[in-house]
């Protein structure tokens, strides 16, 4: 397959300049990928399907009938991010993360940046995912985001924004490690050719941040993952993770509260755990202090939890950060708290609950896009330029009776990236979600989920709405041997 | 060396892996049996004719739904059989059914199993939805041949790729326990069956049927090398207290107290548990059993018992092992 034909107008590409030269990091992947014979990228392609199905790398759709596997649609053509790039992406998340860890222990203790008015008190305290249960909480380390996915987007002029933050229960990262075996099968030479960073380490690097955060008693301590169980979309993440640290995955079933430490029922009785990596949200977890009617939580969790008795990653009551009003004043955090000026921007966002971005919106909806401040995964979503005059109206009376439920954005122009559509390769809408851990120190997976809209002209690129994934690879800072890659490293990224 | 003690295993878990290995093995002597019946069929004589239902009741009766079989399908016929005991949803014995519940036990274990295993399990069930009904009578006993061939490979991946921890015995316990079951149900409903036929002792068909039998539980051959000739006591001794035939129940019933003796830790020739005791008491009345004096007070009636005890002895490897109240044990 050529990419003679390839458009590249009215988007930035990943891969190819303006002019449709391909740009000097894309120039061996384009070359390995041209040199293949007829039909081989498709059969590959074919291949690496099957293979997934084999290994059932599949999800649950909800909505869907009961128990509809499927698998996670993946384009074999990489996306690349230059060191360069990468290194500004890297700084921009550490600094980040670490004014939203900040932010979160405050707003749980003196909530000084409320009392300074940089943050109205307001906002917080009507966010849904505000947790009052968990004033004065001292979670190990005073870390409250352990694992976060933040999703960055490239508008038309190559520049990142951070679009959303997932600092709840970010999923995906599985995909990551998946999608980089598939493809070292598949291209072993531009491997070879090129100085991509390994992502393999993430899981060690997890387990190594569970075990630091585990209560004093135990030396390492006892870490388990705790799951919804395998109906959940995110199953085959849960016990591939677990399954790579070596923990048990535990369904809240397994554990059991007694004298406010927890136990999970085992064949030779009770056994104490120290450290619970959770994939469930704040609203499950613990029927005695969240929802009443949860079935998947542990009754008193939150108890031994208070007691220090056990860790929980991520902290209960993080997700007020990922409210999309709170969302908005991050950069303000970043100031506030460090001093300094964000290097990952913020896409521009209108707050509905100000007259003024209010009334902008409401005149605008065609533009842009408009978010519930508290929904994920694509739902609860207008897409103003795709939308119905019918679809637009609803959401203006959504907004209208629940404006401090609603924010609006510019539709950016996402950036592209070649993708296999039929026989031949068209420009597809991608964003990234790199990985942050947060123990002892913040790391940061050098690569990350490049989701794909697979339709074409399509800005969604959740799971749920039929986007799917590509290997994402982070090109290191050293020069690659003499003669398989003689470019020049790429100039930082343009603002 | 230090000696780093082992995870302990959750119930929950316990309880996947052993229905997944029985739901397998399961599976596997279904698809046995339905082959070995195809080719049966084909050796019937002109004066079997009409033996030719009770070929095939015979086969429902072995799975011990005889009564939701005459409820559904009314007479035992080739084509209604197979799609009972094969691809219908509705039976959770079927080899569809088994498959998918062995599958949805492995998938909530997969990180205690390993990831061979899962994928071989998984394979087993694409073979089955690919299928759905739409085997043509030709590919029948090459589809049976995959199935059963799909679970010895899951059972040999399990042997070398899982640890022999506590979860992989648990799951030699499961599948001894309903070998040793299959068994006896094959033996009980054959036995009965051909033994009324005084006018068929010595004829070919007699040995047909009797030959039969082995190789329902892939017996046919070892039994050669081990007896020679097809005699209808000793195939009974062979398959009830061989010690060395694989599907004979006291080889299986052996591996099984085994399996429970490393779970549990308690040394050989004791019991800490009720599961314990009663396997230990089944393994040893087997070990020291004598053919003559079971057919002597009848072989239906020996066999109704060994199924009635390994029941119990299921019953009791749930109450010690996969349940477990938090009152139980006193945590602190």
């Amino acid at each position: 397959m050529q990419f003679a034909s390839y458009d590249t107008a009215g988007f930035y590409d990943e891969m190819f300049e303006a002019g449709g030269r391909p740009r000097t990091h894309a120039h061996l992947l384009l070359e390995t990928i041209e040199s293949l014979s007829d039909g081989q990228l498709l059969r590959y392609q074919h291949a690496a399907e099957q293979v997934l199905l084999q290994m059932g790398i599949t999800f649950n759709v909800y909505g869907d009938s009961a128990g509809a596997e499927r698998i996670f649609p993946f384009d074999l053509v990489p996306r690349i991010v230059p060191a360069a790039e990468w290194d500004r992406i890297e700084r921009g998340l550490r600094q980040r993360i670490h004014a939203l860890n900040l932010f979160i222990d405050d707003i749980y203790h003196q909530q000084k940046i409320l009392k300074d008015g940089a943050i109205p008190r307001e906002v917080i305290e009507s966010a849904a995912s505000y947790r009052p249960q968990c004033h004065g909480l001292n979670p190990p380390r005073g870390v409250w985001c352990h694992i976060t996915g933040t999703d960055l987007v490239r508008d038309r002029d190559g520049c990142y924004y951070v679009l959303e933050d997932n600092l709840r229960v970010p999923s995906g990262v599985s995909y990551v490690l998946e999608n980089r075996e598939v493809l070292k099968r598949i291209f072993p030479k531009v491997f070879e050719g090129l100085p991509v960073r390994p992502v393999n380490e993430y899981t060690s690097k997890l387990l190594e941040m569970l075990e630091s955060i585990a209560p004093s008693r135990s030396a390492g301590g006892h870490v388990v993952l705790l799951t919804p169980g395998i109906y959940n979309s995110a199953y085959f993440e849960h016990s591939f993770l677990a399954q790579q640290m070596g923990v048990q995955l535990v369904e809240g079933r397994d554990l059991v509260v007694s004298r406010k430490s927890v136990y999970m029922r085992t064949t030779k009785g009770l056994e104490r755990v120290d450290v619970i990596y959770r994939r469930i949200d704040d609203d499950f977890l613990d029927p005695e202090a969240f929802r009443k009617d949860s079935l998947l939580g542990v009754p008193g969790l939150m108890d031994a939890y208070r007691e220090g008795h056990v860790a929980l990653a991520n902290a209960p009551g993080n997700g007020v950060a990922d409210d999309k009003v709170i969302y908005a004043y991050v950069p303000d955090m970043i100031r506030y708290y460090e001093a300094e000026d964000p290097i990952l921007p913020n896409v521009p966002t209108y707050l509905c609950w100000r007259d003024g971005d209010r009334q902008y919106v409401l005149e605008n909806l065609e533009k842009l896009v408009v978010k519930s401040a508290n929904e994920s995964g694509g739902y609860g979503m207008l897409v103003g330029p795709h939308s119905t005059a019918a679809e637009r109206e609803e959401f203006a009376a959504r907004v209208k009776a629940q404006p401090r439920n609603y924010i609006a954005q510019p539709t950016l122009a996402l950036s592209r990236v070649p993708t296999i559509v039929g026989d031949h390769f068209e420009g597809r809408h991608v964003d990234l979600r790199p990985y942050v851990l947060y123990g002892k120190d913040i790391y940061v997976l050098p690569g990350g989920l490049t989701r794909v809209a697979m339709r074409k002209g399509s800005l969604v690129v959740n799971s749920s709405q039929g986007g799917g994934s590509k290997d994402t690879w982070v090109l290191a800072a050293q020069p690659t041997p003499a003669g398989t890659a003689p470019h020049p490293a790429p100039e930082g990224i343009q603002q | 060396m230090t000696i780093v003690p082992a995870k302990p295993l959750l119930s929950r878990v316990a309880d996947s892996v052993y229905w997944m290995s029985r739901y397998i093995e399961r599976a596997e002597n279904v698809a046995r049996f339905m082959d070995v019946n195809l080719h049966l069929a084909l050796d019937s004589t002109a004066n079997a004719v009409t033996s030719y239902t009770s070929q095939w009741q015979p086969i429902v009766d072995t799975s011990g739904d005889r009564a939701v079989f005459l409820e559904r399908y009314g007479s035992a016929m080739r084509e209604n059989v197979i799609r009972f005991l094969a691809f219908d949803d509705h039976n959770p014995n079927s080899i569809c059914a088994c498959v998918r519940a062995a599958r949805e036990n492995a998938r909530s274990v997969r990180e205690t199993i390993s990831s061979e295993m899962w994928e071989q399990v998984n394979s087993l069930y694409l073979l089955l939805t690919g299928a759905a009904g739409n085997v043509s009578p030709d590919e029948l006993p090459a589809f049976f041949r995959s199935v059963r061939m799909g679970c010895h490979l899951f059972e040999g991946i399990t042997a070398a790729t899982m640890s022999h921890n506590e979860a992989w015995h648990f799951c030699r316990l499961a599948r001894c326990l309903e070998r040793a079951d299959k068994t006896t149900r094959i033996l009980d409903v054959k036995y009965y069956v051909l033994l009324p036929s005084i006018s068929d002792v010595g004829t070919p068909y007699d040995d047909i049927q009797w030959a039969a039998v082995l190789k329902s539980v892939s017996g046919f051959e070892m039994y050669r090398k081990r007896h020679g000739r097809i005699l209808p006591d000793t195939i009974v001794d062979f398959l009830l207290l061989d010690a060395e035939f694989p599907r004979a129940v006291r080889h299986s019933i052996g591996h099984a107290d085994q399996s429970l003796h490393a779970i549990t830790g308690t040394p050989a020739g004791g019991f800490g548990c009720p599961s314990e005791q009663r396997l230990g008491q089944l393994r040893s009345e087997l070990d020291f059993a004598d053919v003559n004096s079971i057919l002597l007070d009848g072989l239906h009636e020996f066999l109704d018992g060994l199924q009635t005890k390994m029941n119990t002895i299921d019953e009791c490897v749930q109450g010690d092992f996969f349940v477990h109240a938090p009152a139980m044990s006193a945590a602190g």
